[in-house]
């Protein structure tokens, strides 16, 4: 996985609530036995029109949202099916931090577990995001090791919240695996007292 | 010892490593794997050379891919490579398989407990958001990303922080035929879409208690609906009773012995939860989504709601777009909703007891003109228990189609779909936009309301139709 320390990037602003998995990724897409290549398919059925053109009028596909690789969305991102081809489809896309004032739990863990950032920042700092953001490139500084957001124009700055030890994994890009099984001890011991 | 709820008892019973200010190594006694969510992991596992640690506490279906018709021969070529997939994957880790062929094969959800597999007091994971369906069973279940189904796999723990915990307490009676998708339904569209976010759910109350194994599993099926992680109901002798003689159950002494752990589990009196919500059992009736998420429901005397009776300018917004996604206009009574499609099947709702009670109401009736019907039991176990008792007639006779079991038009990636624009009545769980077909219009309903709706062409209230059967 690659690790995250300090990113720099231009925003989208997707500006609707309750964005669930099933729109991030429908799931005629869902068939592939593939880890890669599904950004192409990311939010189709609103990115394309039913000829197959792009529709301008999605958010992501406003000028303004050209190499987009920081995502500012409403609440509850990501809810419904834990499926994790709507992060490796927003990864694949250029995706590497979300920002929103709330996700679904499986959602935020599929996140992380890919190395990508989802920032948990209070409604109105999120609502202020998109209003910069909107209508016009609008680039953001977001650095993990400090847990700040910062633009350089329009004087945007905050702070973000997050578990140590989700942090430790994205700043290091580990591989979950590796680490758990480090414990292999414990796990043993465990068996081994509750006979399963 | 402080009273504890089942949530803490069974958190406890599982931590392998607890660190303070760390999430904990949680251990799994049941992995349930699907098709759709395991190929990557699988991949993965071979790619670093690791095998599955426990074979024997994996169980893996076929459900989301498979045609409900003609099962055998699978047309698209990317659905088949799928199976295949996790056919080859099951052979070579040793996991054992309820494949096309099998008679144990349905959705992963329904399958467990059929088999025996869920069980009270059990950590369950499965690469699917339903998993919380095992919660009935006084089980935590819940679901996972593949990347967790490859730790899964390859350790048999998770990291995860441990949960919040709530009591949604359903106080009171139920009126008669009301059910238990009418009590979820109601509780999502009372407390919010993400209610439950960052929470484990556990349902109480004497409207509960009152229900059957089958029943209660429809209710925790839908708590990942309200954003929780999980959804669980306390043990007793109407679970103990399902379990017994299952084929994964212990018999005999080691029954009562496994019967007298399980009494143990169930929530202490004076227990605490971090939260507690409560809903009067009696103001619940037939329910009916109108909008494009579950939350977006009221009962059958009710209307569509005007975009103005949003209470937040979001939620203003939400309903606009959720009503022209739906082709409503605000003030519709919901009587008044016209279908094309009604679709009796999903994890939610496609349990024998679901079947018996829509048919109760489809006897001897026809479906209305101009509507597609169809049954998709959950498994072919049910299909098979449904047909020894006649139901299959009973449909067929009505003019429904009468499928073998998958996950069929719940999400439509099979050939079963919605047609754009068309308006289905349906018992599965989701109405997201899309969700059964590009363009497609679902209203989330139990299945006594979707037999209504399949027979009058409209939405009805069953309560109605009884009266008139019994006078
Ligand atoms: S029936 Fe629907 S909700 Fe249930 S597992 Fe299948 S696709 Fe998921």
């Amino acid at each position: 996985m690659e690790a995250l320390t300090v990113h720099e990037g231009n925003t989208a602003v997707l500006e609707r609530a309750n964005v669930d998995t099933d729109q991030i990724i429908p799931k005629q897409f869902l068939k592939r036995v593939e880890r890669t290549g599904f950004g192409q398919f990311l939010f189709f059925d609103w990115r394309f029109k039913s000829d197959g053109e792009e529709d301008p009028s999605f958010e992501l596909n406003y000028p303004s949202a050209a190499n987009a690789s920081i995502l500012i969305a409403d609440h509850n991102f990501g809810s419904g099916s834990s499926r994790e081809h709507a992060p490796w489809a927003l990864q694949d896309y250029g995706f590497r931090v979300i920002i929103a004032p709330s996700y679904s739990d499986i959602f935020y863990n599929n996140c992380v577990k890919n190395g990508i950032l989802p920032v948990r920042l209070p409604e109105d700092q999120v609502y202020e995001l998109m209003q910069n953001g909107n209508d016009k490139e609008y680039h953001l500084t977001v650095d993990l090791q400090n847990q700040q957001i910062s633009d350089k124009d329009a004087g945007f700055q905050a702070t973000f919240e997050i578990d140590p030890y989700w942090k430790e994994m994205l700043l290091n890009g580990w591989d979950e695996i590796s680490i758990t099984l480090q414990y292999e001890e414990d796990i043993e011991a465990y068996e081994k007292r509750v006979k399963v | 010892m402080k009273p504890r709820t089942i949530i803490d008892k069974i958190w406890n019973e599982h931590a392998v490593r607890a660190e303070a200010g760390k999430p904990n190594l949680m251990y799994v006694d049941l992995h349930m794997v699907h098709e759709v969510t395991s190929p990557q992991a699988f991949e993965g596992l071979r790619l670093s050379g690791r095998p599955v640690r426990r074979p024997d506490l994996t169980f893996a279906t076929m459900d989301h891919n498979v045609p409900t018709l003609n099962r055998e021969s699978i047309t698209d070529a990317i659905s088949k490579k799928q199976i295949d997939t996790l056919f080859d994957n099951c052979r070579e880790f040793g996991v054992e398989l309820a494949d096309i062929h099998s008679p144990n094969n349905g959705i992963v959800h329904i399958i467990g407990p059929e088999l025996g597999l869920t069980q009270p007091g059990k950590t369950i994971v499965c690469g699917d958001s339903h998993t919380s369906t095992h919660g009935a069973f006084g089980a935590l279940a819940f679901g996972i990303g593949t990347s967790e189904v490859e730790h899964v796999l390859a350790t048999q723990t998770l990291w995860q922080s441990p949960p919040k915990t709530m009591e949604v307490h359903v106080d009171g009676r139920l009126g008669t035929g009301v059910t238990a998708k009418d009590i979820i339904l109601a509780i999502i569209a009372k407390f919010g879409v993400d209610f439950g976010s960052g929470y484990v759910l556990e349902y109480t109350g004497e409207a509960i208690r009152g229900l059957t194994m089958e029943e209660r599993m429809t209710i925790c099926n839908m708590s990942i609906e309200a954003g929780a992680r999980a959804g669980l109901i306390s043990p007793d002798q109407v679970t103990f009773d399902y379990l017994k003689d299952r084929r994964f159950v212990p018999e005999g002494a080691e029954f009562d012995e496994k019967v007298e752990q399980w009494r143990q589990l169930a929530t202490d009196e004076g227990a605490e939860y971090d939260e507690r919500v409560v809903i009067p059992a009696d103001e619940i009736e037939p329910m009916v989504t109108w909008g494009t998420n579950p939350s977006q429901g009221v009962g059958i005397h009710g209307t569509v709601p005007y975009p103005e009776d949003g209470k937040s300018a979001t939620e203003k917004k939400v309903i606009k777009t959720s009503l022209d996604y739906m082709a409503l206009e605000p003030g519709t009574k919901i009587t008044d909703i016209h279908v094309q499609h009604v679709f009796l099947g999903s994890c939610t709702n496609a349990r024998i007891g679901d079947l018996r009670e829509a048919a109760k109401i489809i006897r001897g009736n026809k479906v209305a003109d101009g509507i597609r019907a169809m049954v998709v039991p959950g498994s072919q176990q049910v299909k098979l228990q449904a047909e020894e008792e006649g139901l299959d007639q009973v449909f067929k006779e009505a003019g429904f189609e009468w499928r073998d079991s998958g996950c069929s038009m719940c999400l439509g990636m099979n050939p079963d779909f919605v047609p754009e624009g068309e308006r289905c009545a349906s018992t599965s769980n989701r109405n997201f936009e899309g969700r059964q077909g590009k363009g497609a219009r679902t209203h989330l309903v139990s299945p006594a309301m979707a037999a209504g709706a399949a027979i009058y062409g409209h939405f009805v209230d069953v309560r109605k139709l009884d009266q008139t059967v019994s006078s």
